[in-house]
């Protein structure tokens, strides 16, 4: 099938849903990586002081991560939250917005299949939100 | 423009050896001793060069992160899988967006695809982080070189023929339309053999969550070959499933620990300044030279993370 010169022009239309997903996602991504750079510019300018100096980092980089979080007594599961205002820490606040943000993009289009009666995507939606939120939760790495 | 082309690729080739050659020689030299800003800023630039090198070669910066820097650079695996995740989410996050405004990822083929990876790649990711490193090293040597092997004989199909789509694919209208620039077509998709493709989704899921590498190696021959989908819906559909995936393995790493910021910002902000650049030099660079470079550097990277997990090559 040829594209007529519109076509061309604009790309063809895709489904609501896609859109919804494409605009939240784009939003998502955007805060999550600037929560990232900036928290990683207070880290490295000493602006908020780190929960491991940063002259500690090659002694301890080079360790397993189970020996790392003892040698650093770093938190595991979501116990970086209460230490979120270490710059070091921060940056991990950054990391959980990209992580998560798809939880939220999923869930708005929850509405849209369940108005067209699309009960399967309903389902798949939702499944994938249950994975991810289990994924977070920390449950089945033994984070808490 | 032969003499620009020439000139970009010796760069390129330069620039892959000196990632390998510079990573190498420090690690050697002074592993934990030098100053801490060494090690960040010399991932930033190594990762700001694979992102170029990444986009005309037409495979993830991820793919390459782990082998590089998990073979070169002195930083615990652990700590580089959960880094290679997270560049691979960033990249695959950031990319998202435009893929699904102009058609070439789908969400609904993407969607169920995705539940059943994401879910086996927790498991994956577990299992890679309780094993001993060394296990580890040895099995990403394996999967890199047989990526090496993939990327070196694996046929692609721009429009694959799927007569009907089947009862799954009906069921759940994973189908489409995208306008095809290069042909100036409107070109209408559907898939077939969803079960075998799910099936391979669900191994998918398992090397991305061990291993921390973009699995677009793996996903786009799955999507064109197996499926049916075109291989532009193919690679951007990819980007979508990876987006899933990754996000859901790298809850593991983060709830383990294994997700350090001064390894994984500079990492994911060189990539994807890389990437930009690489992307503006697809016109310049020849693919398919690129792409045999990598291969090499791939080939080298996998001997290595094989010898190293031996103790052959500490």
């Amino acid at each position: 099938m040829k594209a007529t010169p519109d076509a061309l022009r604009e790309p063809a239309q895709q489904p609501a849903e896609q859109l919804r997903y494409a605009r939240l996602l784009d939003w998502g991504t955007r805060i999550g990586l600037i929560v990232l750079l900036l928290s990683f510019a207070a880290h490295v300018t000493d602006a908020l002081q780190p929960h491991v100096p940063l002259e500690r980092l090659p002694q301890l980089w080079t360790l397993p991560v189970r020996h790392y979080l003892i040698e650093a007594q770093m938190p595991t599961g979501w116990g970086w939250l209460a230490l979120v205002h270490r710059g070091d820490i921060l940056g991990l606040a950054g990391i959980a917005i990209l992580a998560g943000c798809s939880i939220f993009c999923l869930l708005a289009l929850v509405p849209l299949y369940g108005a067209r009666g699309d009960k399967a995507f309903v389902a798949i939606c939702l499944a994938e939100v249950a994975v991810v939120v289990l994924a977070a939760s920390g449950w089945l790495a033994g984070g808490h | 423009m032969r003499g620009v082309r020439a000139l970009a690729l010796g760069a390129a080739a330069l620039l892959l050896a000196a990632i390998a050659f510079a990573a190498q020689t420090a690690s050697v030299a002074a592993p934990a001793a030098s100053a801490w800003w060494v090690w960040p800023l010399g991932l930033f630039v190594a990762c700001f060069l694979m992102g170029i090198v990444a986009v005309p070669a037409g495979i993830g910066g991820g793919t390459l992160f782990v082998p590089i820097v998990g073979s070169f650079f002195p930083f615990h695996l652990d700590f580089v899988r959960g880094a290679g995740l997270l560049v691979a989410l960033a990249s695959a996050l950031s990319a998202g967006p435009t893929l699904m405004r102009s058609g070439l990822g789908s969400l609904r083929l993407a969607l169920p695809l995705a539940v059943l990876a994401s879910a086996s790649s927790i498991g994956g990711a577990l299992l890679g982080l309780a094993m001993p490193a060394n296990v580890v090293q040895m099995l990403l040597g394996g999967v890199v070189l047989g990526i090496v092997v993939l990327m070196a004989v694996s046929k692609k199909s721009e429009f694959p023929q799927v007569d009907r789509p089947d009862a799954l694919a009906q069921a759940l209208a994973l189908h489409g339309v995208f306008v095809d620039g290069a042909s100036r077509r409107v070109v209408p998709w559907q898939v077939h053999r969803t079960v075998p493709g799910l099936l391979v989704f669900l191994c998918i899921g398992v090397l991305a969550g061990m291993f921390g590498i973009g699995a677009g190696w793996a996903n786009v021959p799955a999507l064109n070959l197996l499926m049916g989908a075109p291989l532009k819906v193919s690679a951007g559909t990819s980007s979508l499933v990876l987006s899933l995936v990754d996000s859901s393995a790298a809850w593991v790493y983060i709830n383990k620990g294994a997700v350090l910021p001064m390894i994984a910002v500079p990492s994911v902000v060189g990539m994807m300044l890389g990437a930009r650049i690489g992307a503006r030099l697809l016109n310049v660079l020849k693919g398919s030279v690129i792409r045999r470079m990598v291969i090499g550097v791939l080939l080298f990277a996998g001997a290595r993370a094989l010898l190293k997990g031996t103790g052959l090559w500490p």
